[in-house]
Order: structure tokens, then sequence, then C-alpha cells
């Protein structure tokens, strides 16, 4: 929508004053995942596989997740920080304005500098199709597209849900960040090295497992049976943000009627 | 325009007490005191009025306010606002409203101003040539043509002030909630957004809530107050009526020669001496001024004398005290 | 002396007030160190040369850092040191009558141990009794024990002080968030803390050893699971002892550089 982009300009406008502090912090978000991508590189060159799955298949898994994740970082940052917004009574003025409370939380912060996380995630995600032997159809570009859409969906509704939790407490919302920062670390790995019920809670409940685990295996021909299911699987992650919209707008209700 | 009637809510306060061991209580269960912070509120207020809205703090007017700009849901009563509930239609309702929360800034911090006032636009959808007729009325009025362009984060307060009051208006709202706006103004500034606000509400017909703590504000603004303490009207009328009512004290400043030894009239109370300057408060229901400049005549050699009112701020303390608040 | 110890007593009741937040934080890092654990196991299960540490004692490794996680991790934000840097309050530091760099070592350390405090032992004891082949095995022997403690000490002694040079470099440069970023992840990296270090091709961990950022995590954590034996252990905190002199010496050095250059420019 054409008011957010306006939004993101002002913030980017805003962020760009304080520019070497944004250069430094962008390669220091480019370095996290970097590091971590480095410790995956290193047990891969000792133990070769991981319960049958090739390092390069891993790192297409890792990218996925992690640009998912670093683009869902820039975007929802606002939903990520909300405890101060509402801290500071700021909240009081999103309800005076004439829009969606969503998007202007959303228009809140847009986190430039995670970036760096992006660009690392690019990186390894062009480098993994490059060492993969695969053949690459319209079809399985556009289940990518769709796993990457997918992910940030589900982050996205994540945040919102801790956001959220501040409409009754300020404290404990670090519980969020097991399945953000809990579930990408999970989720870089294919799904099937775990055991059985941390599959089937991360496929059926916080469906990590629709945007990765099944849409790869139909990416790397390791299906079996009809491909459709697999490819649709992403469509799940979506659909994770509506209960995650409707959760919202109790808690802006519950805020409207005890004040604040 | 503005219609009232019967407004309540309370809220559930979470009751603490000191003490680890009260703290450690708390973790299991919670004491809560309920408070009401409105009680059976009801008043009107007609297009183009400017209202001032006093209380002490904690008495109400927050709430209100925020019922009244569609925040808060109430637990009972109605409100309605140029035909609109406005918890309930907000999306349209605020629209036709504009807020100034005096110590809170709606502005984009690290930015020049006019790229705030652009966001605004877009995000109340006011059309281009209307933009810009009104950016450039409120650009002259609020003398903000050398601070247009600057970051908020360099303004000084009363800079800041302006600009602020000049966002709400960006839009044309048909009312105008100002909450503390002169708060920590220097007096230049005071009298530079007094005036503005005069200006709208004279010129564009603007209906204007005023929450203020400076009653000079008040004195300059508002033709009627509504008091409000411990969630209850106490007060609805004119400004007038108080000084009628409360005004009828009166302060004697007389400068006179040199007189060593302090005097006392009669009828009156001697706030202040010195030898060459006092300040005698009367009552002129008891004693007539001109009496009592009689018997200060009698007394000292006058050179100068000057009567004043009450201060108004005196005026609202009389005021608070009689409803016990 | 007394100054330093107040300042320190200050932080460690700050720090223990924020129960709940310890609590939630307490839950993320179980569900950590379960995910690397199971990772782990998934590796292992399918290794055709036996690795360097075994399965259990990386279990120990991983739960150790966990719980100890406020002593090992470099990256920890004193929000309140940053805005003291960046905002130039920096002023009101210089007027007091104690030594800047005992006061912050002082304050780092004290947040630093309530942080732990709070978490460590539920997350230990927890870890003590998960089912099997979750579950973190005793220490080897009451020898191993003590020398781990003085390890673990010896080893958050040296991260204080590594903190104490990040912190001083943000002095000197006036950037912020940025360069600290940098360093934390890196110096977490080379202690071990991505990946164990006993797991690292050799070329890396030549560098590693000599770097002194193992000796606050992978040293004591071995220790601990007997991966070290007790005559290394022993060679090695004297090491840590070595390392933590020099590192503070240097951080004084740099403190009192950057100072002399504030108080010249006028802050």
């Amino acid at each position: 929508m054409r008011l957010y982009g306006k939004y993101i300009l002002i913030l980017f406008k805003s962020q760009m004053q304080y520019r070497t502090s944004f250069w430094l912090l962008s390669i220091g978000q480019f370095l996290v995942p970097f590091s971590i991508f480095a410790g995956l590189y290193f047990l891969f060159e000792r133990f070769g596989q991981i319960k049958g799955w090739a390092f390069h298949e891993v790192a297409l898994c890792f990218a996925i997740i992690h640009m998912a994740f670093a683009i869902s970082e820039c975007f929802a940052r606002g939903f990520d920080s909300f405890s101060s917004l509402v801290g500071n009574g700021d909240f009081d003025r999103v309800l005076v304005r004439p829009r969606s409370t969503v998007l202007q939380v959303l228009g809140s912060k847009f986190e430039f500098t995670r970036v760096g996380r992006l660009l690392q995630s690019v990186i390894v995600l062009c480098w993994a199709i490059s060492r993969l032997s695969l053949e690459w159809t319209l079809l399985k570009a556009v289940t990518l597209v769709f796993m990457v859409a997918s992910g940030v969906f589900i982050f996205t509704g994540i945040f919102m849900l801790a956001a959220t939790m501040c409409f009754w407490t300020i404290q404990g919302l670090e519980i969020a960040n097991i399945f953000t920062d809990g579930g990408r670390e999970m989720a870089q790995y294919p799904l099937g090295i775990y055991q059985k019920w941390v599959m089937r809670f991360f496929t059926f409940i916080i469906p990590f497992g629709c945007v990765n685990y099944l849409p790869l295996l139909y990416l790397l021909d390791k299906t079996s049976g009809n491909d459709l299911p697999y490819m649709l699987a992403p469509a799940a992650g979506i659909l994770f943000i509506l209960p995650c919209l409707l959760v919202w707008r109790i808690g802006v209700r519950h805020y409207r009627s005890t004040g604040s | 325009m503005i219609k009232i009637d019967g407004l309540s809510k309370s809220y559930q306060v979470a009751m603490r007490s000191s003490g680890v061991r009260q703290a450690v209580k708390a973790l299991f269960k919670r004491e809560y005191k309920v408070v009401d912070a409105l009680d059976d509120i009801s008043f009107t207020i007609e297009p183009g009025e400017i209202v001032g809205y006093i209380g002490p703090n904690g008495a109400g007017k927050s709430t209100t306010i925020k019922v009244m700009s569609g925040i808060l849901v109430p637990d009972s009563g109605s409100c309605t606002i140029m035909g609109y509930t406005p918890w309930k239609d907000r999306v349209e309702y605020v629209k036709h409203i504009g807020v100034v929360f005096g110590q809170r800034s709606q502005l984009w911090w690290d930015v020049p101003v006019i790229d705030s006032f652009d966001l605004l636009r877009d995000i109340y959808k006011v059309p281009e040539q209307e933009y810009r007729s009104t950016l450039s009325l409120l650009t002259e009025t609020l003398e903000l043509q050398d601070i247009i362009q600057m970051p908020v984060r360099q303004l000084s307060l009363g800079q800041r002030m302006r600009c602020e009051i000049a966002a709400s208006l960006l839009h044309s709202p048909s009312v105008l909630f100002l909450d503390e706006p002169t708060i920590g103004l220097d007096a230049v500034s005071k009298i530079a957004v007094r005036k503005f606000i005069r200006t709208i509400n004279e010129e564009k017909g603007v209906t204007i809530i005023l929450t203020t703590h400076d009653m000079n504000d008040i004195e300059a603004l508002a033709k009627r107050i509504i008091l409000i303490g411990k969630g209850k009207k106490l007060y609805d009328g004119s400004v007038s009526a108080i000084r009628d009512q409360f005004g009828t004290r009166k302060t004697i400043t007389a400068v006179y020669s040199h007189q060593a030894e302090p005097f006392q009239v009669p009828g009156t109370v001697m706030e202040a001496w010195s030898p060459e300057r006092a300040v005698l408060s009367v009552d002129t229901e008891q004693v007539v001024i001109s009496e009592v400049l009689i018997r200060l005549s009698a007394q000292v050699e006058l050179l100068d004398v000057a009567i004043d009112t009450l201060p108004i701020e005196d005026m609202i303390v009389q005021l608070y005290k009689e409803h016990q608040i | 002396m007394k100054a330093y110890m107040s300042v320190f007593k200050l932080r460690l009741s700050n720090g223990l007030q924020y129960r709940t937040a310890a609590l939630a934080g307490m839950a993320t890092q179980f569900f950590w160190g379960f995910v690397i654990i199971m990772v782990f196991e998934a590796f292992y299960s399918g290794a055709t040369v036996q690795p360097p540490i075994s399965l259990t004692q990386l279990i120990t490794y991983v739960w150790l850092q966990q719980a100890f996680l406020a002593f090992v991790m470099l990256w920890f934000r004193d929000n309140e040191l940053f805005q003291l840097i960046t905002t130039g309050n920096i002023a009101y530091e210089l007027c007091r009558p104690s030594g800047i760099y005992g006061l912050w070592y002082a304050k780092l350390l004290g947040q630093r141990l309530a942080s732990a405090l709070l978490r460590s032992l539920p997350i230990v004891t927890v870890a003590f009794i998960l089912p099997q082949p979750y579950r973190m095995p005793l220490p080897s022997d009451p020898f191993a024990f003590l020398l781990f403690i003085a390890a673990l000490i010896l080893g958050l002694l040296l991260i204080v002080s590594l903190s104490m040079l990040m912190y001083i470099s943000v002095f000197v440069t006036l950037s912020p968030a940025g360069s600290l970023l940098m360093f934390g992840v890196i110096g977490e990296f080379l202690a071990g803390m991505v990946i164990p270090v006993p797991l690292m091709p050799s070329w890396l961990q030549s560098i590693v050893y000599v770097l002194p950022f193992r000796w606050t995590a992978d040293f004591p954590f071995r220790v601990y699971s007997g991966h070290i034996p007790k005559e290394e252990a022993l060679a090695g905190i004297a090491i840590q002892i070595i390392w933590f002199l020099v590192l503070v010496g240097l951080g004084r050095l740099a403190m009192a550089k950057a100072l002399r250059r504030v108080v010249v420019n006028g802050g």
C-alpha cells in the first residue's frame, strides 16, 4: 500500500541520519548468521552429512529460513519493539489516527540494518543452488518464493502475538523469542533430523514444517507420490497469520476497555 | 455537537504494598481496588465553543478525553460527537478530530517537520489543494517558515509546540482536543499559542476542549469551565460566573512615603509589608473599596495605589476547596 | 575498594529483581539447549569416524553453556554504560574519586553475576534430572569439579576484562552498537559458543588456542566433563590468570589514554 511505502520512506530518512551507525550495525547483522553458517560448515566438514542430508541441501534450508527471518525482522520490527510503544503511551496516538492499527504499527519501525542478515542468506542461497545438482523448473522457483513468503508470515505472526501480549503485561515477553529465534535455529536444519514429536509440533501448531521441510523435499526431488501437497504446504504458513490478527484485535479491544 | 450523558468508567488498580513478604504474596494472588475514574458525567458542548476542562490530577480528565477521542470504551453512558460514537466509529470519527498531547510528540523525530506534515497528509487523505492552502495558512499564522525544514529534535520546546499544533490541524478537524498545550513554554510562546488558538476558533469555528493546569490559559481562552473532581462533574459554567463568585476579594498594593512602623487597616488583611510598600487583601462584601482607601490614607502618605482582583489561580483553588477536592 | 564493592552489590540486587524475565529467559534457554543437542545427536548418529569429543561430554558442554550464559556471552549489553558513553555523561564518572576502570568492572561483574545466579541453578538442576540421553552427567570426580569452579570464576573475570576492552573501544571511537556487535560475534565464535572447539578443524583450533576467548567458555566446561584432564587443567588455570593480568593491564592503559584524550578535548 502506498501509505506504507511513505512510512518506510520517512523511517529511512530518519535512520540515514546516523550513517556510520547504520553501516556498522548492518555489518554486524551480516556477521551473526555468518558465524552460524561457519559453524555449520565446519560441522559438515567433520561429519559429512546429517541423517542423510548433504551439506548443500541443508544450506538451502538454512538460507530460506534466514531469509524469511531477515525480511520479517525488517518489516515487523514495530511489533517486535511494541512494548516500548505501549509503555510510552504512544499507542493512544495510533488510535487517534484514521487508519488500521496493524498498518500503523508496521509503519512505526522498519529496521534497515537487518539487510545485513538478508544479504548473507541471499549469498548462501545462491551458493547452495549453484552447488546442488538439481533440475530447476519454474514451479520449483515459484515454490521457493512461496516458501520464503510463508516464513515471513509465520515470523511476523509470532511477532504480532508477542506484541499482543504487551496489552496484558510488559514482562515475560522473552517467551516469544523461543519461537522466533528458537524456531529459526531449529528450522534452519531440515526438520527430518529431529525426533518425530518435534516434527509434528512444528508442522501443525507453528507450521515451520510447512514452510521449510515439506516443500524442501519437493525442491530436492525427495518426495514420494503426489508433488502437489508439498508445493502447496507453504500456504499453511501464510494462513497462520490469520489467527494472529484475530488475537491482535482482541488485544486492542482489551486495551480500549481497560485504559493504559 | 458534543453530547455526553451518564458516562461512567471504573478501573481495577492492582494493590501493592511494600516489603518482601507482600511482594511474595503478590506473586500468587493479586489484590485489586476499584477506582471510579468517571461517575455519571454529562454535559453538552455546542460547536465553536472553547471549553476549559479542569480538575486536580487523577480527577478523570484524561479518561474523559480518551473516551471522547475514541481511545477508551466507557463502562456505561453515551457520547455522541458530530453524530458519531467515538469508540464505535473510530476510523471514520477520528478523521474529524485533532489531538495535541502536550508532553508527547506526534512528529517523527529525526526528519524535517515538513516531512512529518506530508506523511500526515497521506494518513488523513487530505486533497493536495486543500493541504497546500491549510499548510500555508498555518505556516504563516504560527510563523513556521524558518523551522519547517528543520528536524524536530533540533527545535526548542516552543517551536516544537507550534509545529505540533499545526500538525493537528492539517486535516482541518472540527474538534480539537488540547492536553496541556502550553506546558513548559516560555512566556512569549505561551502568548503566541493562545493567540493562535483564539484565531482558529474565531475564524474557523473549531470547537476546542482544553485541558490544562495553567489557569492563565483558561483566562485567556475559555469562556466556559467544566470542573471535574474524583470522577464527578462539580461545576459547569462560565469563567465570569466564577469571577463574580470569588471575585469579591481584591488585593490593594499601596506605595507610600517611608513609614518605619507597620500599620493596620481595619477590615483588611496585611499580606505583605515593607517601609515603602504594602499589599492588603480585602473582601469587598465586607468593606467597600472607597472606605478602605480612606482608612489607608489616614495611616500613610499614599504615593501610588493598585487594585487587583484575586488571580484566577486562587479562585480555582477556592473552587476546589469548596468542592473538597 | 569499598566503593567498588557497593557498586557491585547494587548491580547485583538490581539484576535479581527481574524474576519474570529470568523465568522466560530460562524457558528460552532450555529450548535452545534441546535444539542444539538434538542437532548434535543427529550428526553423531551418522558419524563414521569417532569424533574427538563424546556425545555425553558435548551434552555437558551445551547445558553448562546455557546455565552459565551470563558468564560466557561476550555480547552482553549494558545500556547504562552505553548511554554514559554516547551521551557524554561520562563527565559525572570522571568526577568520582574512585578509578573508573574499577567502577565499570565492578558494575559489569555484578550484572553478569546477578543474571547467572537467577538462571544457573534451576537450569543445572533440571539438566541433572532430564531423561537420557539429554541428561547432564555429574562431574567426573570431585577434584575436577573444584578445578571447574576455579576455571569458571577465572573465566568470568576474563570475560569481564574482555568486555571492558570493548567498552573502552566504544569510548574511544564514540561509535555505538555496531563495533560491539561485530566484536561480540567474532569473540563468541572463537570461544566455542557456536561450534565446540574440539569439533573445529585443526587449523581453526590452533588460532583459537592462541586467543584468550576460549578460556572463558571452552576451557571450564571441558574441565567439568573431564575432557580436559586434571594436569592440563591446572596448567590452564595458570594461563587464565596470566591472560587476566594482561587484559586488565591493557584495559587500564587504554582507559587512561582515552580519558586523557577526553579531558584534553573537553569531552
